[in-house]
């Protein structure tokens, strides 16, 4: 394919030099530092992440303007967190002019179109300073996770202390220590829909994506793709935010990105050419086509 | 017929002060497109929506656009000969001279762009019913796409400065850019012209029947975001909407990235977003 990966400037493995950060972060700490550093360094002034919600596990999209509030949104939570729905309203009520945002690949594509056609989005095309991406391969609804998590793996949700897709199993670790681990065989049902017609695995639209494959146990992978990923990248690194080492010194490095970027797009493209003779001489919509 | 009057004989100009006059035309720009708004049933508030590029719409007119029609802005009676005419409102057609002014416009402008929710889908004017002030009668208002065939559709209530801008420089590219522009332009309205082609009906509900009934949505929240009117949330990852409070603009499905997703077009952003700010600089 070649283009699986997108465009970038740079790829490294790195991790947050942060020990606080570190302790919750689900691999190396890179979304969470990132935006505490472009806190900080004035390049935002607030960044939309998956804050805490009402029940246990389930994210709910917030507007950080404090580390305190960046802290509390460490770790994946394998469910949907409808990041871009504040997009509007972290320009407006939270009046910021230069805003963060993290989100799935799906997102960072919603915040192009967002930039390029701004329907409903007044005044935020010039506002959106650093979008970072995380590498998707699926989501899952809510309730998803709770019949994983409570039924196949037998935990109450409230006593899960992590999960990790990774190693092609699905991980769940409780407070006490119990380790389960479910066959990805056994999520793909329970997967969103919509994530199966979706292109993209590392987030080409970035300014900055990340995420744990391709980087030893507690490192993430780091694709610097735009200039302003550049710019806050390169002043993080300066101001001592991370240990890096180069990509193609690490194990299993980008042949794995590769792999699996390649596997999820080809397989979402076959969805994709299924679903227009899906039934019979009619099919379901192609969004790539037309509205 | 006018009579011929001889040139008067050239006298000697009598001195007068002369006027400091600044002329923003001096040199003119030759490759100018023309445009211009006509007001039907709306709010006005797609106009200001215009007017709210501020200093951009001023490097607009300088550069690109001879804004040669306009109610409320240019001196004009009648919709004249133009590239392209952006029309805000939708059309009673209990009021004969709209529905005189929309297809005067259809046949005067090359390129018909409906402007906002009321002229795409016939957003709160779809809730008009008659029976008040100014005139009881005028209760039938439609979408100018049921009237006429309409180009490109711009969603929203109201729709955004940005949108607008983005439109405005791709039209402008699309009729006087070199053929690399006016590929890239044409790429950027497609989707703006398929909507157009979709229909007149636009609702909150697009986003169940077209999005989440079709196995599309991943719950992005941008639906959300558009919504002028709050009235769509999120529940458990998906929309929900309050369809009492939904105005019919046609911004959310317009904006949701699984209504219409150009990869020719939005991997490129950067540039084309550099092109644009480049552009009203």
């Amino acid at each position: 394919m070649g283009n699986e990966l997108g465009k970038y400037t740079n790829c490294v493995s790195a991790r947050s030099t942060d020990k606080e950060i570190l302790k919750k972060a689900q691999d190396g700490g890179i979304v969470t530092q990132l935006f505490a550093f472009a806190l900080d360094a004035g390049i935002i002034d607030g960044a939309i992440v998956a804050g805490p919600g009402d029940e246990p596990w389930r994210p709910r999209p917030i507007v950080a303007t404090t580390r305190e509030e960046l802290l509390a949104a460490r770790g994946t939570r394998y469910n949907i967190s409808p990041n871009v729905s504040l997009i509007k309203e972290a320009t407006r009520s939270y009046g910021l002019d230069k805003v963060g945002i993290v989100g799935t690949p799906c997102q960072m594509q919603a915040i192009r179109k967002g930039q390029l056609y701004p329907v409903g989005l007044r005044d935020v095309p010039d506002k959106i300073a650093l979008a970072i991406g995380i590498f998707c391969m699926e989501n899952f609804p809510y309730q998803s996770i709770v019949q994983l998590v409570e039924d196949h793996a037998g935990q109450k949700l409230e006593s899960v202390k992590k999960m990790e897709i990774g190693k092609g199993k699905f991980w769940v670790y409780t407070e006490r220590g119990a380790v389960v681990q479910l066959p990805l065989k056994v999520t793909h049902k329970y997967e969103q829909p919509g994530c199966h017609v979706c292109l993209d695995y590392v987030a080409n639209l970035a300014d900055v994506s990340t995420g744990s494959v391709g980087s030893p146990d507690g490192w993430s992978t780091v694709f610097v793709r735009s200039k302003s990923g550049e710019d806050v990248w390169s002043k993080a690194i300066a101001a001592g935010c991370f240990e890096t080492k180069p990509i193609d010194q690490v194990k299993p490095g980008l042949e794995l990105v590769t792999k699996l970027a390649n596997e999820k797009i080809s397989k979402n493209q076959k969805t994709v050419e299924e679903r227009m003779k899906f039934g019979v001489g009619k099919g379901l919509r192609n969004p790539y086509i037309k509205p | 017929m006018k009579q011929q009057i001889p040139a008067a004989t050239p006298q000697k100009p009598v001195e007068q002060p002369k006027e400091e006059v600044k002329s923003k035309e001096a040199k003119p720009v030759a490759e100018k497109i023309t445009a211009g708004h006509i007001h039907l049933s709306g709010c006005t508030g797609c106009e200001v929506a215009i007017a709210d590029n501020y200093a951009g719409l001023l490097t607009l007119l300088d550069r690109y656009v001879d804004w040669v029609y306009d109610l409320t802005l240019a001196d004009v009676r009648h919709v004249p000969k133009m590239d392209v005419a952006m029309v805000e409102g939708s059309v009673c057609i209990q009021d004969k001279l709209s529905v005189e002014e929309i297809k005067e416009t259809r046949e005067k402008a090359k390129i018909v762009v409906a402007l906002g929710g009321c002229a795409c889908y016939g957003n709160i004017t779809r809730f008009a019913r008659g029976g008040q002030t100014n005139q009881p009668q005028h209760e039938s208002f439609l979408p100018i796409g049921d009237i006429i065939k309409v180009d490109v559709y711009i969603p929203g209530c109201a729709p955004t400065p940005q949108m607008i801008r983005n439109v405005c420089v791709m039209a402008y590219l699309l009729l006087k850019g070199n053929p690399d522009q006016q590929a890239l332009a044409k790429k950027y309205l497609t989707p703006l012209m398929q909507l157009a082609e979709r229909g007149t009906e636009a609702c909150g509900c697009d986003l169940m029947i077209e999005v989440v009934n079709q196995g599309l949505c991943m719950g992005c929240g941008s639906c959300a975001a558009a919504c002028p009117v709050r009235a769509i949330t999120h529940e458990y990852g998906k929309p929900n909407v309050n369809r009492e409070m939904c105005i019919k603009c046609g911004a959310c499905y317009a904006q949701c990235p699984r209504s219409f997703f150009n990869f020719d077009v939005i991997n490129e952003y950067q540039g084309i977003l550099d092109a644009i700010t480049g552009a009203l600089q």
